[in-house]
């Protein structure tokens, strides 16, 4: 076990790496560098002092030293100065990203209270007219795109109904840390979360119901039953334990699916965090804040993948690489 | 040495010939009142759809008219106009046209490229396949979306070739994977063997004997990623990094709700776009659900 994991952890480091090159080249490709960044306060200056001011900020090093000190500042935690805010990224991301992983856990949470009731009924009850809607909402759930679901959610609970605020995160008015606050907070999220979670049950649903179905049949529960164990507890003890544990497994994959997510998710309903950072940073060209996105969220996806890998393997041992 | 054998009964012949993928996939078609509705109205949908683009003046439908701004639904613009005065139903059907067109695009070229990659990876295997999976599953850890938003925005000349080659370029590793996978179990059975043995060249092997033998799996995958790359393309135009402006699409009409007052009050600038995504999508999914079950024998309902 603690081989595969460690083998696992060799395998993600060039993966690491090729992922940084690919960003690296991506950020000289795009327009402007980390001076115009500085320089956005002095626009006015000589060809003369630009080329000497470059010289010492080491932009017409080889390329490769470049990569190496822009490695050598992300592994020290800077990421570079955002244009537009003149501010550091770093400073830029931290109001945020707490909103993203808010976010993110309600969506995660929520899908689950949904799907793991949802998936038992369809797999204990098959055919029933339970199921039957249940099989109904996936259909719709996987064809849904998010981003149309979300604006009809908005739509729907926002403004027709108006049970729910249309944007933002909390509401400005309210006290920093009161109880309100709070209130506020949950009172904004409740939307988006709902919106995000109910599109990403699909699988979740998918899964287990089909796992139930196919484990219900077993030799093992027969023989439960057989010693009169009564109907519950054939689910709850027998059934449902086998099928819960890849059901966490997939957690690492969701990351992937809630990154996407959060860029539609954060700019319908104007809630301020990563996705929509990155966003408004592509359309104000602050590809310094957009590099660093990228790569912080290509390094969640890693370890996501990587967990979900983890979790797998030690669920299923099959899986392991020898 | 003649030997001349008694002629069974034609039909039985008939009946004994196993039938083909298509017919199979046209039965459970058929079996299956969902898809063969869904079939109907997609195929409805595509007829109107392209025939009305063709009579369609879009010179006429870009055009501004400051005298009819926002209208609602009436006689004279049966969907209503935009903020430019520009009429929603002509738009929707060219965005209809373009989402589609350009999601069948994209999902025709990474069809191809992740077939043939797939088909490399999984025919010849050893380091050949290593090689190819270690790019794949690097390819599957990166942040989709993001890099493609990223593409689109630095790309030099970007025009709708350059966003259906971008897609592509990001969009083929699963379907690889999934052909990889297939190939490799097809790769052990005796008529591969038996071919290699008469001296059958690779590529003979592999175009006309083992992709024969995925057709079904190759139709059912395309037709699902069909469904999912009008999605993608209608969300990333929703966007702003989608289609460039001269080619509509679903997306762009559906964007218009980033503003609160045409989400709040217009429904008609952004509803019908949007509507007409989900019928698609569910369409297309629901046609892709029946071909699965037809690839599936354990799954057919006759």
């Amino acid at each position: 076990m603690l081989k595969f994991i460690l083998r696992r952890f060799l395998i993600m480091i060039p993966q690491l790496i090729i992922l940084s090159i690919l960003i690296f080249a991506l950020a000289k490709a795009m327009p402007g560098d980390a001076l115009t960044g500085q320089l956005a306060s002095s626009p006015k200056m000589d060809a003369q002092t630009l080329m000497e001011l470059k010289q010492k900020l080491g932009l017409l090093d080889p390329p490769y030293v470049q990569y190496l000190r822009w490695m050598k500042g992300l592994l020290h935690g800077d990421l570079g100065m955002s244009v537009i805010h003149q501010t550091p990224v770093t400073q830029l991301l931290a109001g945020r990203i707490g909103n993203t992983l808010l976010l993110s856990f309600a969506i995660l949470i929520l899908s689950y209270l949904i799907a793991i009731p949802l998936g038992i009924i369809g797999g204990r009850w098959t055919n029933s007219w339970a199921d039957k809607m249940i099989v109904g909402y996936n259909y719709l759930t996987y064809a849904t795109p998010l981003f149309i679901f979300a604006l009809l959610m908005l739509f729907i609970f926002g403004f027709v109904l108006g049970w729910f605020p249309s944007g933002g995160s909390v509401d400005i008015r309210v006290e920093d840390g009161s109880f309100a606050y709070y209130m506020s907070k949950l009172n904004h999220l409740i939307l988006p979360a709902f919106s995000g979670a109910i599109v990403s049950t699909t699988i979740t649903i998918q899964y287990l119901r089909n796992e139930i179905i196919d484990t219900k049949i077993k030799d093992f529960v027969k023989t439960a039953r057989a010693k009169g164990v009564n109907e519950s507890n054939v689910y709850t003890r027998h059934i449902l334990r086998n099928s819960f544990l890849p059901i966490a497994a997939f957690l690492g994959y969701e990351i992937v699916y809630l990154i996407g997510g959060s860029v539609f998710l954060e700019s319908i309903y104007g809630y301020p965090g990563i996705g929509q950072l990155f966003v408004a940073s592509i359309s104000q060209r602050d590809f310094s804040v957009v590099t660093a996105l990228v790569m912080i969220s290509g390094l969640a996806t890693l370890i996501g993948t990587l967990l979900s890998d983890i979790i797998l393997s030690a669920v299923d041992p099959r899986i392991r690489i020898e | 040495m003649k030997v001349e054998l008694a002629k069974p009964n034609p039909p039985k012949v008939k009946s004994a010939k196993s039938s083909g993928p298509f017919s199979i996939m046209w039965r459970e078609i058929v079996k299956d009142k969902l898809a063969l509705g869904s079939l109907i109205l997609l195929g409805l949908i595509l007829i109107i759809v392209y025939g009305a683009s063709l009579l369609l003046d879009q010179e006429k439908i870009v055009t501004v008219d400051l005298l009819s701004i926002y209208d609602p639904p009436s006689a004279a613009h049966l969907l209503g106009t935009d903020y430019g005065g520009r009429d929603i139903l002509g738009q929707l059907i060219i965005g209809a046209k373009n989402s589609f067109t350009i999601g069948f695009f994209i999902t025709i070229i990474a069809g191809c490229i992740g077939l043939s990659v797939g088909l490399c990876a999984g025919y010849f295997g050893g380091k050949v396949d290593n090689i190819i999976m270690r790019i794949i599953d690097f390819v599957l850890i990166l942040p989709t979306l993001m890099l493609i938003i990223v593409f689109v925005s630095i790309a030099p000349t970007y025009n709708v070739y350059s966003f259906i080659m971008i897609m592509s370029a990001f969009l083929w590793t699963g379907k690889a994977r999934l052909i990889r996978s297939k190939t490799l179990a097809e790769r052990e059975l005796d008529y591969v063997n038996a071919s290699k043995t008469m001296g059958t060249p690779d590529w003979k092997i592999i175009f006309r004997e083992v992709l024969p033998n995925l057709s079904s799996i190759i139709i059912v995958n395309l037709t699902l990623n069909l469904a999912g790359n009008i999605g993608i393309e209608s969300g990333l135009t929703f966007l702003g990094f989608g289609l460039p402006e001269s080619t509509p699409s679903l997306g762009t009409l559906v964007s218009y709700a980033s503003n609160p007052d045409v989400l709040q009050n217009k429904w008609w600038i952004w509803l019908p776009a949007s509507v007409l995504i989900l019928v698609l999508m569910l369409c297309i999914n629901f046609i892709g659900q029946a071909l699965t079950r037809a690839a599936d024998a354990r799954q057919r309902l006759g």
